[in-house]
This record gives structure tokens, sequence and C-alpha cells, in this order.
């Protein structure tokens, strides 16, 4: 009995441990172990393989590995399908990633060999300059994600998003009392920076954090330089301050966000794009055989 | 310190019906029961949840009663600080607490929010780049329609609808788009066509056939007769059989298919010429397979490739020349007297004549190779030695003189020469002495002796052993003449060589003609001289890695055996 209980804490243990382990070191590493034997595999056959006249992706070498590469590529993509399934155990989604991540740069050694490092204006070299875009930007994304969930959650400090909003429209509310009193050109500053949306950002502003026509900021500046201050102006320019704190909490954020789904728009749409370089590479060269 | 409670309650017609207390002290709860300063009847609300009080310099302390936290500013706690002058909002359950200093009193306006989750909603997206960028399914649809109509559609269907044609330089191709799909620049001589695909590719998804190499190339010879071919072709290792048959479930030609050996698309310059391992397959032990050939086996000219054999004769009148390997060290028959060695003796006499006749006339201190042997136009090979040109300089044929003039007999014609020596003139001539050397002994002390005078050349003394003709001539027994001289231009009929390439090497590093003492040694350099920098293609010790193709043809320019023969149609074709 007490063995038993015993056994399930082990295997519980290790679940555990599962758990908490990220994808880049899933079991061990054993997917980047994987990628790595197959890819000294693809070089050691490179260099061995007897090809004439040069290496080139129409020898025997050259069909091997551009049908490993495109097999490859196509399961690599199916993570987007996968991905829609969380399972765990042998053939976790976990597990399914790391392999996606270790192979998918495997594929760099693999599918260059079977360029034979001959490229041109073609589509076999556009199937080839897609395949490096979408590992490069697979290769930010892996990179950001280690990076950036610590910034992301450090900024945060104890808030949700939905609390930085929240946060954001209880100064609003706040200052829209506290200007009535202020003259109409004042009121205007105020009215000004409530009306700007801080979401509207576009994708520039978003990664970049630089906001040069930030009402709230212009606001700030015309009060503290406005001449004759009263108490009204006062409470507003504090409030304009927390809106700015608020805001600069809000933009870091999603500069951080911004950073880590942006490769995404890379990696997406242009594997889908590879798909159909690939298969115009493939169908072209067996239509000119 | 007083406190101003505002509470504004809606009606159901959306009216505000705002009321006004005063509550006095230094602090006031918030909660759900009604013994509250502030009375909150919502569920989320704790029934003492929160108490506030005077701090230090006007500030209001704000802490949680129970367990529950609130929210201050939107900021989730449950303890804070705040200053009534710049204003605050708590938030508790459904109800909004908004503080601030008012005419010295700190006024607490309550309000009930107004349930607004379909915008806090909308807004949260508003941190994701979704919200700002198109959607990746429209873009990656855009792409994938993009790339297939440009590289796979437009091609496909020009290609299908084409006229037919035959496979020309002289205009584009049908084909849209299909420059694409070239994997490489075509080799010089195809580059006429690199934008006419479908020359070649003629028809999807069938490999090149040598119909559409053989369209251009009408007159290529044949390498062997088609049997002895198959015959030859060398055993498959397990490798090369998969290959071949995958390559046959792909609809490739072959084997023997001019694809097989020449491969395109692999960059502009010169089309690579055949490795020699494609030569090997068949040659490297083909006494194996063709028993009766006369070829020796040839894999690697560094290892294995059979002494050279000479096209010579061997003998007087022999109808042909025959083919004899340099490794029996075989005498020619030229029809020639001829020592080298004695020709190229610094010291000898022929060294003294040249030196006499001096740069003037083009010769050096000695004679030289340059001097006889004159090269053909392409630097190849060499002319035939021409007596009147390469030999008479010294080989005087002049057997009177009239007046200050000469008479030479003409060389190469009995007829004539008999015809001059019975017409010549046979009245006494002063004897010329010239001081010169000249070859042979004719007279006492070697020095040139010519007595025109009195018969001095007759016509069987001239023809003798002895005589001026005799001198590098075999005379003929029974009909007055001597024997054809025989001067092979070539001697490999089936390789290639070229002096030109090999003009930096002295004639002797491969010519022994220094140490020959008779014409009929063969001069030519064995291959182990041609070793010397020469070795296998793929020789890493070698001056020049040379394959088979450097002095092979597969396909024989002069003289082809046999004509070119399609042998990569597949059946049914």
């Amino acid at each position: 009995m007490a063995t038993a209980a015993g056994r399930k804490f082990e295997s519980d243990e290790r679940r555990r441990d599962s758990d908490h382990e990220g994808f880049l070191v899933h079991r061990r590493m054993r997917w980047f172990k994987v990628a790595i034997a197959v890819s000294l595999i693809a070089i050691l056959g490179y260099a061995l393989a007897d090809v004439k006249p040069r290496p080139n992706g129409g020898s025997w070498y050259g069909y091997t590995l551009g049908t490993a590469a495109a097999l490859l590529i196509v399961w690599l993509s199916l993570l987007g399908i996968r991905k829609r399934a969380i399972t765990r155990g042998r053939w976790s989604l976990k597990a399914w990633t790391s392999a996606h991540v270790y192979l998918g740069l495997s594929l760099i050694v693999i599918a260059t060999l079977h360029t034979g490092f001959q490229f041109g204006w073609n589509v076999h070299t556009l199937a080839y300059a897609l395949m490096m875009l979408v590992i490069g930007s697979g290769v930010y994304g892996i990179v950001v994600y280690s990076l950036l969930p610590a910034a992301l959650s450090d900024n945060r400090g104890q808030m949700t998003h939905r609390q930085m909003i929240d946060s954001l429209a209880a100064i609003d509310r706040q200052l829209e009392q506290a200007a009535q009193p202020l003259r109409r050109e004042e009121a205007d500053w105020v009215v000004a920076a409530l009306a700007q949306d801080p979401f509207a950002a576009g994708v520039v502003a978003r990664l970049t954090d630089r906001y040069p026509h930030c009402r709230t900021g212009e606001a700030f500046a015309a009060f503290s330089a406005g001449p004759a201050r009263r108490e009204a102006e006062d409470r507003v320019i504090a409030l304009l301050g927390r809106r700015m704190a608020q805001l600069r909490q809000i933009r870091r954020h999603m500069r951080l966000k911004a950073m880590l789904e942006v490769w995404l728009y890379v990696h997406v749409p242009l594997t889908i794009a590879l798909l159909a370089a690939l298969t115009a590479h493939i169908v072209s060269v067996f239509y000119y055989w | 310190m007083a406190f101003r409670i505002r509470t504004i309650d809606q009606t159901a017609a959306g009216r505000e019906i705002v009321r006004e207390r005063e509550i006095a002290g230094d602090g006031l709860t918030i909660g759900r029961a009604a013994e509250n300063d502030i009375h909150l009847p919502d569920l989320a609300v704790e029934q003492q949840h929160v108490r506030l009080s005077q701090a230090a310099s006007g500030q209001l302390q704000v802490e949680a009663l129970g367990t529950l936290g609130f929210t201050l500013g939107g900021r989730a706690t449950t303890n804070a600080t705040i200053a009534p002058a710049e204003g605050a909002e708590l938030e508790l359950g459904s109800y909004r607490l908004a503080i601030r200093a008012e005419d010295g009193a700190v006024t607490i306006t309550v309000r009930r929010a107004q349930p607004q989750e379909g915008r806090r909603t909308e807004a949260l997206r508003g941190f994701t780049l979704a919200s700002v960028l198109p959607g990746k399914r429209p873009l990656s649809w855009l792409l994938l329609a993009a790339i297939l109509l440009a590289f796979l559609a437009v091609p496909i269907y020009s290609h299908l609808t084409r006229a037919a044609q035959k496979p020309t330089i002289d205009h584009l191709g049908a084909v849209v788009m299909d420059a694409s799909w070239t994997p490489g620049p075509l080799s010089e001589a195809h580059h006429a066509l690199e934008t006419n695909c479908e020359s070649c590719h003629v028809k999807a998804f069938v490999a090149v056939r040598d119909n559409a190499c053989l369209a251009c190339h009408t007159d290529i010879g044949g390498h062997a007769d088609h049997a002895r071919l198959i015959a030859a072709r060398g055993p498959t290792t397990w490798g090369e059989g998969f290959q071949r048959a995958v390559a046959k479930v792909f609809n490739k030609p072959g084997p023997g298919a001019c694809t097989d050996c020449h491969t395109e698309h692999q960059g502009a310059g010169r089309m690579e010429p055949a490795r020699q391992e494609f030569c090997a397959d068949c040659h490297g032990t083909l006494d194996q397979r063709l028993k009766d050939t006369t070829i020796g086996n040839a894999a690697d000219f560094g290892n294995l490739h059979p002494e050279f054999a000479a096209l010579i004769e061997t003998a007087p009148h022999q109808s042909r020349p025959q083919r004899v390997s340099l490794a029996a060290h075989p005498k020619q028959w030229d029809g020639l007297r001829f020592p080298h060695a004695l020709h190229l003796d610094t010291l000898g006499g022929v060294a003294r004549m040249a030196s006499r006749l001096g740069a003037g006339h083009g010769y050096g201190a000695a004679l030289d190779c340059k001097d006889c042997h004159h090269p053909t136009p392409d630097g190849a090979r060499f002319q035939p030695v021409d007596m009147e040109r390469d030999c008479e300089a010294c080989h005087s044929l002049v057997y009177d003189k009239v007046g200050p003039t000469f008479r030479t007999l003409r060389h190469g014609d009995v007829a004539q020469m008999r015809a001059d020596l019975a017409a010549t003139d046979r009245s006494p001539r002063r004897p010329i002495v010239t001081g010169r050397r000249r070859p042979g002994e004719y007279a006492p002390g070697g020095v040139y002796y010519g007595n025109f005078g009195g018969g001095g050349v007759t016509l069987a003394r001239a023809m003798s052993t002895d005589g001026v003709c005799g001198e590098c001539h075999i005379p003929t027994s029974g009909r007055l003449g001597v024997m054809p001289v025989v001067q092979p231009s070539r001697y490999f009929a089936h390789g290639w060589f070229s002096h030109a390439d090999h003009k930096q090497e002295k004639c002797a590093s491969c010519h022994a003609a220094k140490t020959s003492r008779s014409s009929s040694d063969l001069l030519l350099p064995g291959i182990s001289k041609c070793r010397d920098c020469h070795l296998g293609e793929n020789s890493r010790k070698a001056k020049v890695p040379s394959g088979c193709a450097m002095c092979h043809s597969y396909h024989p320019m002069e003289g082809a055996p046999v004509k070119a023969q399609l042998v990569a149609m597949r059946e049914n074709e």
C-alpha cells in the first residue's frame, strides 16, 4: 500500500516537474538531440554522396533531402492545426511544439544542402527564401517567448488587463468631474485627452512605444505651462499625471504584447505562402522533368 | 471633519435622484449591513467591508475590514491612503464611490455603475496586435493565391495551350512565366534556348528525351554498336539498381540517355564534360563482358589505363597502318635514313653547318627541332617535314653551275631528274671549293667538293645507297627510285593530344630525339611520361587531374564508326 502510494507520488512528481518544464527543454532536450543528429547525418551524407557533376537538388541525394524537407515542412505547418487540441503525455502538445522548434531549425541544414548552394531568381529559391523567413521569424518567436513574459509580468504589477482599462476609466471619470470648473480652452485640452483612444495606436507606435501626438501629454504640458493656476487646475494636472502614468503602463504592455505577437504575422502567412511555393517548386520540377 | 454623502439613484425612466446628507466624525464605515454609514445593497459587498478614517495631513486611510479587498482607481487592494484634494474613486461591488474634497468637506458620491460588459471586453482586445492588423488568414489566402497563380497556373495553362513547334533558337518560347521554373542558367552552347524551355521539355511530366537533343545534334557520332553498348554495361550495385528503379517509376529515360552524362542547368559557362566514372562504368572491367574486345581496361588515367598504341607502319608496302602498343618498343617504317642524334649533336658537323648558315637563315648555334619541324596552324600537330624547306639548306641537290647560277635537281621527281641529268652540258667546269662543310665524305678532308665537269653526277650513282638520294632515302631494288616516305600526321586516332596545350614544355621533355640513331625509332612518349603531370580525375597528387574526356570523346567526330542511336527512347514511344 505504501509502495503504491509512493509510486503514485513519484509519478505525480514527474508529472508536476514536466508540467513546469518549457517546450525548449522538454524531456531533457530530446528533440534538440534528434535535430542535431538529423542535421549531422544530412551533412555527412552530403560530404560522402557521390553525385555528379556537382551537388544539386536534382541528384539522388538532392531528391532524398528534398523529400525529407518537404515532408518536414508539411508536418511543421500542421502545428497550426495540432495546437488547437491541447493534450498531454508522450504525444503532448508540448512535445509536438518542442519537435516543431528543433526539427524546424534542422530544416535550415537539410534544405540548404538540398539547394546544393545553387540559387537564382526562380520559384525554387523563392520557396527557400520563404522557408528561411519563416524559420527566422520562428527563431525570433522563441527568443521573445523566452525573454518577454517576465517583462510583461513585471510591467503589469498585480493588475489585469481589465483593471488597467478600469483604472484608466476611473481616472477619466474623475478628470471629467475635476475639469468642470475649467475655462473653455482648458476644458478643450481635457476633452482632447479623454477623446484619444489609447488602443487606436498603430503597429509602429505599439512596437516602438513612441507616441509623439499623445493628447494627455500635451494637455499636461499645457496646464503645467499655464500662467494662473487655481485649485481646479492643480487637481486636473495631478489627474493628468496619473492618466499619463496609467497610459505608460498600458503602452508598455501593448509594446511587449506586440513584440510577442508580431512574428506570427510573418510566420503564419509566410508558412502558407511557403506551402504554395513548395507546391509550385515540386510540380514545376516534375512538369519540366 | 465632516463627510458629505451624495447618493445618486436612477429611476426606471433614467431620471437621477440625488440625496445629500452629512456625517460628522473622523471616519465612517461602508458595507451591506444597514448600520454602516454608507449602506450598499449589493451581495458582492461584505456586511462590514471598508473603513474610511482620517490620516495625517488631511489624507484618508481606506482599509478593508474583511478578507475581501476593494478597487481603488481600478486597482485591487486591501489598504490604501488617498488625498481627497486630488480625488479618488473607490469601487465596491457594483458601486462607485467618488471621493473628493469640496468646500472643506470630503464629499463621497455614491453611484451604481451601469453594466458595460460588452464594451469592456472589446477594449481588452485593444491590447493585442490583432486589433490593428489585418487578419493572418486573409493575408495567407492572398499570398497563396498569388504564388499558385503566378508560378503554377499561368505557366501550366500557357504550356498546355501553346502551338506545337520544333525546337528552335530563333524565337522566344511560348510558355509564360516558365522562366521562374529554371533551376539555373543553361551552359554557354545552349544559352539561346534559355527562354525556350519547351524546346527540350516537350511534354508535361516527361523527362527530356534524346530526340530533343538529336533534333539539333544531327551529325553526332555513335559510340559503338548498340548491342555491344548494352553488353558492355557494367554491373550495377544495389544503390544504382535502386536509383534506376526509382528513375523508371518517375519516367526518366535511360540507361544510356544523353541526360545520363550531360547535366544541364548547372550554370553559365562550358557544359561540364562527363566525369570519368561514366566511362569507367563500362571500360573499367570491359574485358569481363566483351571477351573479344581489343581495348584494354581503363578506369583512371593514373591507375588503370593501357599503354598507348600508336598507328604506325612497321614494314614497307603495308596496305594500312597498324595499332601497336608502345610497350613493345616498336620500330616504325618511314622509308628514310635519318639519325636524329647526329642532327641534334651540338658539337658535330651539323652544328657547325648550322652556325655557318647563321641567324640570317634562321639557325642558331646548333640545329634545333623547330629548324625542321613546323607546327600546323592550330598548333596541335606538326606539318610533314618538307625537303625543300627543311632539309635542302644543307642537303643541296645542286648538280651544275652555269655562269653565276646553279642548277638543282627537282626533289621527288625521278623522271624530271633523269631528264635534267641527260641534258647536262658535259663541257669541263672548274671545280667549286667553298670551304663549307657539308654532310658526307665527298672529297678528301671533308670539304665540300663539287666537280660538275665530265659527268660528275650520273643517275645511277645518285640513286645508289651512296648517292645524293641514297643519302636520306632507301633505293628501290629493280626499277629506279626510292622507297615511299611515311610521315604520319597523327599517331593516336582515338585520343586527342595538342602540342599547343604543352608549349610550355621543351620537345626533349617527352621526345628522346637526341639519342635516337635511326628514324625507325618511335619517339613517342609512353604513358608513364604523361603521368608525370597527368593522373586520374580524382587524384590529389596530380599536377593536372585528368578525366577521360580530356583526351577522349564519347561521340567520335572524325570517322565515326557508327551512327548515333536513339538509345534512350522508352518502350511505346
